[in-house]
């Protein structure tokens, strides 16, 4: 700030609080016409529309010291506080450094507590319960949005429990889908497949389920799938997590089941997208979650 | 000339019925997205019908289309009576209702359409803010011709208010709309970032301060004193609270952009100027209610009367509220809570709607040229049903907004959040019922409020008579 907004801004500020002071002081003492109205009460003279008239009452002494007092306490302020233009106010307060000195704060106290812990490896640090503790919390203002608060998932967003991972189950790769995110990339083919075609593919998925489906559709479906869709999920379906390219023999699926979803997942693409945790939540306390996310697997259910 | 000269009533009767009919129509907008919030699929997926859509037609119908019919009204009966001379322009003035109509009606379809400026309380896209611009101006030409050609030589102080209300609003609106068209319903702000949130605040709250405030303190300082029948209390308070409250109005907007991108400086004069308000703010309230002196026992049989007083009850309450809400400590809690809804109805109900319908009850047997309204059983039905819907209102906010604050900033001992976004929503889903609840009180009052009015006008003789300009007194 310029020496001139600076000047600016405290003598705007204080004179205009002045001008104030001064018309609450100058107006009670001021005259004001008078005249008497029919009761006998002093008034200003002035009759408008036959009736309306305003006596000439003193101002309420409690009023005006409500407004001196909201001054005094305004000026006080502005010395502790920055508000005159660059000064910084005697206690040296700033939103920023309240924002900061919580933070440090908040950071040192969870230095102290998960420090040493978060450095274990994520298995040792999954059998830990205050680790886990934490991590269930994080998880459950950050994660539960989308993958709800029991962390079954919902439509679009997978099931976190049943040991079935699109992008693999190790700690690592679970770690790696939480702090770097996760952009899924199944392309649409609608250009490639008309939509019998569709459907036939659509059978075959199916199949690979296990479902018990149309064979002849189904054996139709298998020359598109080993086309087009074999390179990713593999030729016998089984998927491949470095590409995140679900396991499709499972039987568990992120966008629905019935075969209009599959033909709406075949048609159109699916782009998937886990936001990176290494901004929003930082290392350590991503370590928690992924902790947390690695514990509720750790029976080896089957979902 | 001759000819004595009448009050321009016509335009008064119409503004009068509007404000009625704009009334039910922001209020039930109003109920139904508070229902929205309770039962989310509300609206079956219709685009027009989300909340996002509906909620700023809500605020613009209540506050532009009932409020601004309401001051309207008011402002054109009262400088007539209290300028012993009839409107300055007859024509201008029914160019202020049409235009005002068509700029409400443009606001009914633009809005659900999902067109908008995305400023909050100025969101008409710019063809409609030209139109309010226009229609503002002739509103200041013909109250201010109307204050010139005046036959007593004292400018009575609810004139000074709706004054105020009109110049300032005008300043405010064209200032916040400045913007670059970039086609017939999209234009870009000609201010950015933090400036664009000061300026777009600036505006905000003083459309608070000049249109719910200063515009209404007009309509009280003429309404309440020729009910009670009694003089108002001080000139002296009067002058000094009118002038400090909009010297000191115009320094309070930053309070809404507390612990945000604008330097602290300007957050700390917002909040000092906030505080420095509560006196000016209340000089209204003790000037309204201490003119009932002498009048006390009026309280007992009329309920025009009782609407007046609640009103600037609500009125000290939320102009006590406001300047508290406004320290960063409490700001800290309050912002982004259901709280800052509470203060706004208590406002918008308890002050804005409540001296409105007080002044319209006044009003209404005068312009349809009846000694009074049809039923005075309901104006207190109406009273009552206003005065527990706004305080149902009111109260389950007050209880909602303190804990969601609260809830939001509750950690666990390993500093985690100990509520999830969710668990808070659960929590408030009741009080959003309990509001629900209470605006549909208040919005069944309004219908009663129809009923009397219809049949106060079918009491109305066939030919209305013209009233005559009263001859100023001479002292």
């Amino acid at each position: 700030m310029s020496a001139f907004w600076h000047w600016f801004i405290v003598i705007i500020t204080l004179a205009f609080t002045a001008a104030m002071v001064w018309l609450f002081i100058a107006t009670g003492k001021a005259k004001v016409p008078s005249g008497t109205n029919s009761e006998g009460k002093e008034t200003t003279g002035h009759v408008w529309d036959e009736d309306l008239e305003e006596l000439n009452n003193p101002m309420p002494r409690w009023w005006l010291w409500l407004f001196y007092g909201s001054v005094i306490f305004s000026l006080i302020y502005l010395v502790l506080y920055p508000g005159l233009g660059r000064f910084e106010g005697v206690l040296g307060w700033s939103s920023q450094g309240q924002y900061e000195q919580e933070r440090a704060a908040a950071d040192a106290a969870f230095e102290d507590r998960f420090g040493e812990l978060v450095a274990l490896p994520l298995e040792e640090l999954a059998l830990q319960p205050q680790a886990l503790e934490a991590g269930r919390n994080l998880y459950r203002t950050n994660c539960s949005t989308c993958h709800g608060s029991d962390a079954r998932g919902a439509r679009g967003y997978p099931n976190l429990t049943n040991n079935h991972w699109i992008w693999g189950g190790e700690p690592e790769q679970v770690w790696t889908s939480i702090y770097e995110g996760r952009i899924a990339a199944m392309p649409g083919f609608e250009g490639a497949l008309d939509e019998q075609e569709i459907t036939r593919t659509a059978v075959f998925v199916q199949q690979l389920a296990g479902q018990s489906v149309d064979s002849e559709m189904a054996t139709a479906g298998r020359r598109h799938y080993d086309l087009l869709c074999a390179a990713c999920h593999g030729p016998d379906g089984t998927g491949n997590p470095w590409l995140g390219a679900p396991d499709l023999t499972a039987g568990i699926y992120t966008y629905g089941s019935s075969i209009d979803d599959l033909r709406y997942t075949i048609r159109n693409g699916r782009n998937g997208v886990m936001p990176a945790q290494r901004d929003l939540l930082g290392e350590a306390r991503s370590r928690l979650v992924t902790a947390y996310v690695l514990s509720l697997n750790a029976n080896g259910s089957d979902g | 000339m001759n000819q004595p000269s009448t009050y321009n009533d016509k335009v008064v009767r119409q503004f009068a019925v509007m404000t009625v009919v704009w009334g039910i129509v922001g209020m039930l907008v109003g109920v139904f997205i508070a229902a929205q919030l309770i039962w989310p699929n509300l609206g079956w997926e219709i685009p027009w019908l989300s909340y996002g859509r509906l909620r700023p037609l809500h605020t613009n119908a209540v506050i532009f289309a009932f409020g601004g019919s309401a001051l309207f009204a008011t402002s054109y009966y009262a400088v007539q009576r209290t300028c012993h001379v009839r409107l300055f322009s007859d024509g201008l003035a029914a160019f202020t209702f049409w235009g005002w109509q068509l700029v409400i009606v443009g606001a009914a379809i633009t809005l659900p359409m999902g067109l908008t400026m995305g400023k909050e309380y100025a969101e008409l896209i710019w063809p409609l803010a030209i139109l309010i611009a226009v229609v503002w101006v002739s509103y200041a030409i013909v109250f201010f011709g109307t204050i010139v050609k005046r036959k007593v030589k004292h400018i009575y102080v609810a004139n000074w208010f709706f004054g105020a209300f009109i110049l300032t609003v005008a300043v405010l609106h064209i200032v916040n709309n400045l913007a670059l068209p970039t086609g017939l319903t999209h234009s870009y702000p000609i201010y950015s970032g933090t400036v664009d949130a000061m300026v777009q605040w600036w505006y905000g709250h003083n459309a608070v301060g000049f249109f719910l405030t200063a515009g209404f303190l007009g309509m009280m300082y003429y309404f309440v004193p020729k009910q009670a029948g009694r003089p108002v209390y001080s000139y002296r308070l009067s002058i000094v609270h009118f002038w400090s409250l909009i010297a000191i109005y115009m320094w309070a907007g930053p309070h809404h952009l507390h612990y945000t991108a604008l330097p602290d400086w300007v957050q700390t004069l917002g909040m000092i100027f906030s505080i420095m308000l509560l006196a000016p703010s209340w000089g209204g309230m003790i000037n309204g209610i201490m003119t009932l002196s002498g009048a006390w026992h009026k309280l007992r049989t009329d309920p025009i009367l009782r609407f007046m007083i609640v009103a600037l009850s609500f009125y000290g309450m939320s102009t006590f509220e406001g300047p508290m809400m406004s320290i960063k400590t409490v700001n800290a809690l309050s912002h982004y809570t259901d709280w800052t809804i509470g203060h706004v109805h208590a406002g918008a109900l308890g002050w804005v709607a409540m001296i409105s319908i007080g002044a319209l009850y006044v009003l209404f047997p005068r312009l349809f040229g009846v000694k009074e309204m049809y039923s005075t059983r309901l104006i207190e039905w109406h009273f009552w049903t206003s005065t527990i819907g706004t305080v149902l209102y009111i109260v389950a906010m007050w209880i909602a907004g303190v804990m969601q604050g609260l809830m939001w900033r509750t950690f666990n001992e390993d500093g985690t959040l100990t509520y999830t976004f969710i668990e808070v929503l659960q929590f408030t889903q009741p009080y959003y019922i309990l509001r629900l609840i209470g605006g549909i009180v208040f919005l069944s009052g309004m219908f009663f409020m129809v009923y009397n009015v219809y049949k106060t006008w079918q009491m109305a003789p066939k030919k209305a008579s013209e009233v005559p300009v009263a001859e100023p007194a001479h002292a």
